[in-house]
């Protein structure tokens, strides 16, 4: 830069005025140029239809017990099963401090809630007012992500050591509840916001 | 102009850079220390503004097209999602839309600057010959980009002046048809200009980069037209012009921001709103403003071909321009007949834009009392823009006396105002 | 220098004479004037008038024009007739969601392959009255009724346009305008022949805050309505231009002292 003091057309008298000019010229090209940046960056955010479309509603009538479908939700895959007494069961067995990631990555609880099955299942779903849910139906529906938590592969259903899911890319096992037990994933499959808004409707977001 | 440099690195890391890329060099000769005329005025600084219309227009640019769709069926609902669901994107196609026009209105008026002080004279030649192949870029990347909402003036706009090059004798419907990429205006046609219209800015870059280069080498031209004779005649760009120029931008951007915030619509047009109809004209077909004056030469001639010529010939002229004008004198201030002669081809080029916004049939107001319609006031009008050039100029250089000049820049701004003491003191180095 | 001002105002002056008559050539009746709320650098909808518009539309209009750029949630988001900020996310609106559920909305395919009908949601689209252009225009006598979408920046004159085309029926036809059979007189329609019979008569909605549905009051409504349906961003637009010319100006005024302050003691 040159340095204007220096220089003899312009130096000498009341350096502070000048100082000033300079600083808050400076200062107002940067603070403006710094806000004009944020709607640059801010358009590539999801916009306003994209977010208009967060909400799927799955019909959980059809199902039967041991059947799995698989839904869009957010334009992501999500696992919707409604799993057999037996599942259940070897789920509800398991000790949470025995499993690799103990909490329950669960959108309806609190961050801190422990990955038991009553945590994972739909018993923890909301339900709208006046709506009754049959509670076998709430403990039996499981509904997760369908993209490993590893590195986002979609995990093959009825393999693995739990004959659950399956991740065929790295390899991570997942037990009937959708946690992680074995191989490379952090984190249990996470859960989606779900209310009940029929008996049989399940909204996810 | 650029002496040797005075540039010294300071730095191991600058010492280190300067002797592999001296990039730094580069933007400290080109952009600190480069010696500029003193008596640069406002006229001057569309230089600069041209620089941050072209990246506000490639930066907007580049984000409207992640979520423009180039596709007849989708390109208007596109468009329509950007002003409405996408975050700022009613901001962002505001500023890429008003910007094309503030850009041609820049370009314009650096244009006439150039004309009136005689820059495109030797030996600036080259200067002045890039700077109308960027207006020809311009004036392609305006028409494809307002091809792309699909709006009835997009797809009117895109069939007319596709439909020019039928005009050329027996290569016409073969050109028309690998234009389109079928038998008119459709899909193929939407999808090849929106990749053009992407690609045009980079190439005006470059040459704006020629341009910029072809600047820096006789220097810059001023308000006299003399060429710098010593030190005193110049200042260096930083901090004097960098300050100028930034107040000028700044000022600049005030209008832009009106458009953008205020007006938004009123530099388009109506019929945009409406998703293109190959079946429905719109009544009254126009381009954008900053094209008017191409569009009255074109119908100023009955004959297609004619007309085509004439229009292309326009812009053509301007290659040769600086062969054309035999003065020796290259400011305007100093030709007392060429200023007149100035007026006028300024006048006529807005004349002929009034002409072409109108029906050709449309009586001219005032003068229409003597029969006098938009179609015969945009012949005269041509008649003269090509006078101008190719009669008045050439000629004016052996009749016309010019005044008396200063000897130098220097002394041209000693002479006119007070005195000071400082004023003959050379600038740092 | 001083001839280039002069030049100047000369083009400011050629321009001025261009617009109007450039304008006139292609429109039919000049709209009349009114003063809508939202016009002016600082102007905003109403929220009351929307609301009314949008019943007109809703009752009226969207029997044959559709508004195809527009989802039922724009109603509720910031700026919208029925934004709440108890709702910052119009899919919870309740207003909302209601106005949605009385739509019939064409969804699928289900797990069979079947279309099938369900209520309306926030996040669907305004459903279209008609199928396809062509149908539309065959119940229409052959003029498809345009969308409404952005008709108020499609039209010269905009809102003032809307009202005054749908209170210009009461006109005498002149002599040298021919109507067609399906066709009716309207002096504000370029060409002054229009395919929409005459559509408003006094008490033919009814407000829900008790305003009088006048013919007027109507065309008013609707034409506000219309312009707010072209661009719901427009408040952000003129409030974010505020805060930017300010900025402007301020900024000029910094750059143009730190000029004369460099330049203070050279001669130019």
């Amino acid at each position: 830069m040159t340095d204007v003091n220096s220089n003899p057309e312009t130096g000498g008298e009341e350096p502070s005025r000048r100082d000033f000019l300079y600083i808050a010229s400076v200062g107002a090209v940067g603070v403006g140029g710094a806000l004009t940046l944020w709607p640059f960056i801010d358009q590539m955010n999801p916009a306003a239809d994209t977010l208009a479309l967060s909400t799927t509603e799955v019909n959980l009538s059809a199902l039967e017990e041991g059947a799995e479908i698989t839904v869009m939700f957010r334009e992501r895959p999500h696992f919707v099963r409604r799993r057999t007494a037996q599942e259940i069961s070897e789920a509800a067995e398991v000790e949470v401090s025995r499993l690799p990631d103990q909490l329950a990555r669960n959108a309806n609880l609190e961050d801190s809630a422990p990955a038991t099955d009553a945590n994972r299942s739909t018993l923890s779903a909301g339900v709208d007012e006046g709506v009754e849910v049959d509670e076998a139906l709430r403990s039996a529906m499981l509904v997760t992500s369908a993209n490993c938590t590893h590195l986002g592969c979609v995990p093959t259903e009825g393999a693995g050591d739990y004959d659950a899911w399956f991740c065929p890319c790295h390899g991570s096992h997942y037990d009937t509840a959708g946690r992680i037990r074995r191989g490379p994933a952090p984190e249990n499959l996470p859960i989606p916001p779900m209310t009940f808004i029929s008996a049989t409707t399940l909204r996810l977001g | 102009m650029s002496g040797p440099s005075t540039y010294e690195p300071k730095t191991g890391v600058e010492r280190w850079l300067d002797q592999r890329l001296p990039i730094v060099r580069l933007g400290w000769d080109s952009f600190v220390d480069f010696p500029t005329p003193r008596n640069l005025n406002y006229w001057y600084t569309f230089g600069g503004i041209l620089t941050v219309c072209l990246m506000i227009q490639i930066v907007t640019g580049i984000v409207l097209a992640m979520h423009y769709v180039p596709h007849i069926d989708y390109a208007f609902a596109s468009v329509e999602r950007i002003d409405r669901d996408v975050n700022f994107g009613w901001l962002l196609r505001n500023i890429h839309a008003n910007g094309a026009s503030m850009f041609f209105l820049a370009v314009y008026l650096h244009m006439l600057r150039g004309l009136y002080y005689g820059s495109y004279k030797a030996p600036r030649e080259l200067l002045w010959i890039l700077g109308v192949v960027i207006y020809l870029l311009m004036m392609a990347a305006a028409f494809l980009g307002y091809v792309l909402p699909w709006g009835q003036m997009s797809y009117w706009g895109a069939m007319v002046i596709t439909n020019l090059f039928g005009a050329l004798p027996l290569i016409g419907t073969p050109i028309t048809e690998w234009l389109w990429g079928g038998f008119s205006v459709g899909n193929a046609t939407l999808n090849r200009f929106f990749s053009l219209h992407y690609l045009i800015p980079f190439l005006i870059a470059g040459i704006v980069g020629l341009h910029v280069w072809a600047l820096h080498v006789p220097g810059n031209n001023n308000p006299t037209g003399l060429s710098i004779k010593t030190k005193a005649d110049t200042l260096p760009f930083h901090p004097y012009y960098t300050v100028k120029d930034g107040f000028a931008i700044i000022v600049f951007m005030i209008i832009f921001a009106f458009f953008v915030f205020y007006w938004p619509d009123a530099l388009g047009h109506a019929d945009n709103y409406i998703e293109a109809n190959a079946l429905v004209t719109p009544a009254h077909i126009v381009p954008e403003w900053y094209l008017l004056p191409f569009y009255a030469i074109l119908r100023a001639v009955p004959d297609k071909l004619g007309g085509v010529i004439l229009m292309f010939g326009a812009i053509g002229v301007l290659f040769i321009l600086p062969w054309l004008d035999t003065s020796k004198v290259r400011s305007m201030r100093y030709r007392p007949l060429g200023r007149w002669f100035f007026v006028f081809f300024v006048i006529a080029c807005l004349g002929l834009g009034w002409c072409g916004a109108e029906l050709p049939d449309n009586k001219v107001p005032v003068l229409g009392a003597i029969g006098l319609n938009f179609l015969w006031l945009g012949r005269i009008l041509t008649l003269y823009y090509f006078a101008y050039f190719l009669v008045i100029l050439p000629l004016l250089g052996f009749i016309e006396k010019p005044t008396q000049r200063p000897a130098s820049i220097e002394e041209s701004v000693l002479g006119k105002g007070k005195s000071d003491a400082s004023a003959s003191a050379a600038p740092a180095e | 220098m001083k001839m280039i001002q002069r030049l100047l105002a000369a083009a400011a002056g050629a321009l001025a004479l261009a617009t109007p008559a450039a304008l006139a050539a292609e429109a039919g009746h000049h709209p009349a004037d009114y003063d809508f709320s939202f016009e002016g650098p600082f102007g905003t909808f109403d929220r009351a008038q929307l609301q009314r518009g949008f019943l007109v539309y809703q009752q009226v209009c969207s029997a044959c024009h559709s508004m195809n750029q527009l989802h039922i949630r724009n109603l509720g988001e910031e700026g919208g007739p029925f934004y709440s900020e108890e709702y910052p996310n119009p899919n919870d609106n309740p207003v909302v969601r209601a106005i949605a559920a009385d739509y019939i909305v064409e969804d699928g395919p289900d797990e069979y392959g079947d279309m099938f009908e369900r209520p309306g949601r926030p996040a669907d689209r305004f459903p279209n009255p008609y199928a396809n252009p062509q149908m539309a225009a065959a119940a229409n006598g052959g003029a498809m009724p345009p969308d409404f979408s952005v008709i108020v920046k499609a039209r010269h004159g905009g809102a003032e346009y809307i009202r005054s085309l749908m209170l210009g029926y009461d006109y005498e036809v002149p002599e040298d305008v021919r109507i067609g059979p399906g066709q009716y007189y309207n002096p504000y329609m370029s060409g002054g022949v229009i395919a929409m019979p005459p559509q408003l008569q006094d008490g033919l909605v009814e407000y829900a805050d008790g305003t009088e549905a006048t013919k007027e009051q109507m065309a008013t409504d609707i034409a506000a309505f219309l312009a707010w349906a072209a661009e719901p961003h427009m408040e952000v637009r003129k409030k974010m231009g505020l805060m930017v010319m300010i900025y402007l100006l301020v900024l000029a005024g910094l750059l143009y002292a730190a000029y004369r302050q460099v330049w203070s003691n050279v001669k130019h």
